[in-house]
């Protein structure tokens, strides 16, 4: 509809206003995270099958992982969470040192949580675990050890899966942060913080469901 | 009735309104886009068809004589890849579905147009993977990518095709999520979900399957490379992986792709075949849900692809059960458009010639997959060229076919030109007789036993291949024509006018090419869909109603 | 804007606090052997974790009823797709192939 008024500057030429923009937008970063829930679905599904058949391999795998780093990462994406939604709230109410800060905190989380990652995939490295020609699994229980590659194929592919999703969040938090300097979020226009948040959301959930299936996995765990 | 006549190319419009490449490289306008993609298809269609001609060329003896095995293997393989990922899938949704959503629901564009730029970007990156992947020696293992094959014993190039279908997938994902979003956001006042046009129904339960399905693949796809080039070890047998497992999930979403490649063809013949009848579609709100049952219902039958792979008989059974439910909405479509067509004000312009090809090919289509749902009869022909003929006739008897009236119906409102009746009338004639001869020899070929994917067969069975490449060459003459014959008209046509057709639907109540934003003014709909009545009663066509433009542009 | 009442930074700190103590929980609990029940208790915290992360911090609560329609709908073809994989594969040993003819 041609406007005699002026549009708001943030508006885009093809919505009506800037409400009907923020509820598009808002749906659309959701229908994106219905396609993220099938993707990362699809791999969780893999796992279920295999882990239904190859329980004892399972057990065995799970037991080698660091429990104390994996519930450390899994402190730090949730206070990456609360930062991010920190972020939002901030960003909603105009006050950009704020939002600057809580945007730049969650980024520094997410890299604690890739460094710490990183420090695991290392450790497995070092112990041949890392499936390929130099696979090499020694672990008392009552397993096939070919199977046990399959658990660490799986967990190498979901938790790098993850881990490059948090990469992009990383990205995408710069550039909230370039934007944010340059004064682009107002009270009246935030909506990019708040998909980015959703996005960030996401995949904290996504771990959320990694962490038991991965490392929690048998009983009685020795540390 | 009357059209106000202007010469459209006096008038801007989103063809004219900018020049130069960059002006088309980096367009956000939903109707650029569609016309980008519908290049790109097109290429890739033929270089999919030259493949298809080399297949029927090796098959016209019976020793495998013209190529070896291995590049037989390859070039089938290809061929699937290119016709599916980079023409079945898009053609129709990314083409007519970008050009006419917006204009169908009154919007100046789609909800998020950068997107869908990108999803074009994608498309040709993705693209470049797969013709990376033929160009330096082929990729060998189907287009079904079965594993162990794929992910350890093929020597092609796997990783490449592979990484370009990964890519493609994101193309047809963010297209779904723009479809989905617009027809829910972006509506125009007065347009509610039941007077929309069953295209836009089509489209948009497209999407859900494309938002829904394609990440699965996606991600399987991922697993695959991880495999081959790690040796990671998820569907190798060796340490206990399943290939059965690799199938499920890449059905899961291939079967549904299917849907993809054919609800938008309906949706398409659901438009062209009401204005060719002057009626409503008998049943508007049945063939809108069954629309939507057939996405849904398309995500449960994915394993009557296996039912000899391994699979428990009790699945077989279920979904077996499952497969004879999805394809009682397509009946229920089949048999609302016959029912249109009683009493109808029938005539018999190309577009309504490839509708009747449609109904007729789609069926023997749909029936033989009917068949092939039984479980006792799949185990017999499975893999043959039964099957081979099967989804030749739902794809190119459907799908390429709702393409070509899609093509035909469209063009006049794309380009403002008119095609030579003519020529297209003697083109569909040659499609329809081509395609029969090609494709029905096929059903008997499967069904006395000749296996698919074999590049030498049996001497009884060559009476039955000749035929078939022969009617290959005709279908391709059929093929042929309209690219040639459209080509001519972009400078020869007649111009169209806004509306030849006296179509009902928003897009056609604005110039023909419209302008960049579609609309001056939001149109507000007080109108039932297909209001044939309407625009025929002798009173003046509801076009004629001011709050619509007739392609004035007022800047902003 | 939207007519809900607006978060508070005090909801968001609770909801995060409640996430910390559900991942101990989770953590101590799997170091006890509940048998078949441990996997159940740590799908169902980390379900819970979820809801909470989906409610409170992505605001799914406020959201249009198309966007949970959305969710509910992803949830439901991903119980679709490994159900009806697992109808396969629970049911593999069920049969034994039968020679009629023998």
């Amino acid at each position: 509809m041609p406007d005699n008024q002026v549009a708001p500057h943030n508006l885009k030429h093809h919505f009506a206003d800037l409400e009907q923009q923020k509820e598009t937008s808002t749906f659309g970063m959701w229908v994106f995270l219905i396609t993220e829930i099938m993707f990362f679905g699809g791999a969780f599904s893999a796992y279920l099958v295999y882990r239904l058949h190859y329980y004892n391999a399972w057990v065995a795998g799970s037991q080698t992982m660091e429990i104390k780093l994996g519930a450390i990462n899994t402190v730090v994406l949730i206070c990456s969470s609360l930062t991010m939604v920190l972020a939002v709230h901030f960003a909603k109410l105009g006050r950009r040192q704020w939002t600057a800060l809580c945007l730049v905190l969650t980024m520094a989380l997410g890299f604690a949580f890739l460094g710490i990652k990183a420090v695991e995939y290392h450790g497995h490295w070092l112990h041949h675990e890392v499936p390929g020609p130099n696979f090499h699994f020694e672990h008392v229980g009552n397993y096939d050890p070919h199977q046990v590659m399959i658990f660490f194929s799986l967990y190498f592919a979901m938790t790098g899966l993850h881990a490059l999703h948090m990469l992009i969040g990383a990205g995408l938090l710069t550039w909230l942060l370039v934007a944010n300097a340059r004064g682009r979020f107002t009270t009246e226009y935030n909506t990019p913080v708040e998909m980015v948040g959703l996005y960030w959301h996401f995949v904290d959930l996504v771990w959320i469901y990694l962490f038991p299936l991965l490392y929690l996995i048998s009983h009685s765990h020795n540390g | 009735m009357e059209t106000i006549s202007h010469t459209s190319q006096a008038k801007t419009n989103y063809l004219n309104a900018d020049y130069g490449l960059k002006s088309w490289l980096l367009t956000t306008d939903h109707k650029r886009i569609g016309i980008l993609y519908l290049i790109s298809i097109s290429v890739f269609f033929v270089l999919g068809g030259f493949f298809a001609m080399l297949i029927r060329l090796e098959l016209l003896t019976p020793a495998g004589d013209l190529v070896l095995a291995d590049t037989y293997n390859k070039l089938f393989t290809m061929h699937g890849v290119v016709m599916i990922f980079l023409f079945l899938i898009p053609a129709i949704p990314s083409v007519f579905g970008n050009f006419l959503v917006p204009m169908m629901v009154g919007a100046k564009d789609l909800a998020f147009p950068k997107l869908n730029l990108l999803s074009w970007y994608l498309f040709m990156i993705g693209a470049s993977f797969i013709m990376y992947s033929v160009i330096t020696g082929g990729l060998d293992t189907g287009w079904t990518f079965y594993t162990p094959y794929s992910t350890t014993y093929s020597n092609s190039n796997v990783v490449a095709a592979a990484l370009g279908v990964f890519i493609n997938g994101f193309s047809s994902i963010f297209t779904g999520l723009n479809i989905i979003v617009t027809v829910h956001r972006m509506r125009a006042p007065g347009l509610t979900w039941q007077r929309l046009p069953l295209f836009i129904w089509a489209h948009y339960a497209t999407s859900v399957i494309m938002v829904l399905g394609t990440p699965v693949l996606a991600v399987t796809i991922v697993l695959v490379a991880l495999e081959r080039l790690f040796h990671f070890g998820i569907f190798d047998a060796r340490y206990g992986g399943d290939p059965l497992l690799f199938q499920h999930l890449f059905w899961f979403y291939s079967h549904p792709a299917v849907y993809i490649m054919i609800l938008p063809a309906m949706g398409v013949i659901s438009e062209v075949l009401a204005c060719f009848s002057r009626k409503r579609i008998f049943g508007y709100s049945f063939v809108a849900m069954s629309s939507i049952a057939i996405a849904v219902l398309g995500f449960l039958v994915w394993a009557h692809h296996m039912y000899v792979a391994g699979i428990s008989t009790y699945a077989a059974i279920i979904f077996s059960l499952l497969t004879f439910f999805v394809a009682i909405p397509s009946a229920v479509k089949v048999f609302n458009w016959t029912a249109t067509l009683y009493k109808g004000s029938i005539t018999f312009e190309t577009p309504m010639l490839y509708v009747f090809a449609f109904i007729g090919l789609f069926t023997i289509g749909g029936l033989t997959g009917v068949f092939l749902a039984a479980v006792g009869i799949d185990l017999h022909v499975t893999d043959t060229y039964f099957v081979v003929a099967h989804f030749h006739y739902v794809m190119v008897g459907g799908t390429v076919t709702a393409f070509l009236a899609a093509l035909h119906f469209w063009w006049p409102k794309m380009t403002g030109k008119m095609y030579p009746e003519g020529f297209s009338k003697l083109s569909a004639l040659f499609v329809f007789a081509g395609f029969n001869l090609t494709f029905f020899p096929q059903f008997l070929l499967g069904y006395l036993g000749m296996p698919r994917r074999y590049h030498a067969y049996p001497p009884e069975f060559q009476v039955l291949n000749v035929l078939s490449t022969a009617g290959a060459s005709i279908l391709a003459v059929g093929f042929l024509m309209p690219m040639l014959y459209f080509a001519w008209s972009l400078q020869y046509g007649k111009d169209a006018g806004d509306n030849p057709w006296k179509a009902a639907g928003l897009e056609w109540m604005t110039s023909s090419p419209p302008p960049t934003f579609n609309f001056d003014e939001t149109p507000t709909v007080t109108w039932e869909a297909y209001n044939y009545d309407e625009i025929d009663a002798p009173g003046g066509p509801a076009q004629d109603k001011p709050t619509h433009n007739k392609g004035v542009e007022v800047a902003g | 804007m939207s007519s809900h009442a607006h978060p508070t930074v005090k909801m968001f700190v609770a909801v995060w606090i409640a996430l910390l103590v559900l991942t101990a929980l989770t953590v101590f609990v799997a170091t006890l052997d509940l048998g078949p029940f441990n996997p159940v208790v740590a799908l169902t915290i980390a379900t819970i974790k979820a809801l909470l992360v989906l409610l409170f911090f992505m605001e799914l609560r406020y959201s249009t009823a198309l966007t949970k329609v959305g969710v509910t709908a992803a949830l439901f073809f991903l119980l679709i797709l490994v159900w009806l994989t697992l109808s396969d594969y629970l049911t593999r040993g069920w049969t034994s192939y039968i020679n009629p003819f023998q």
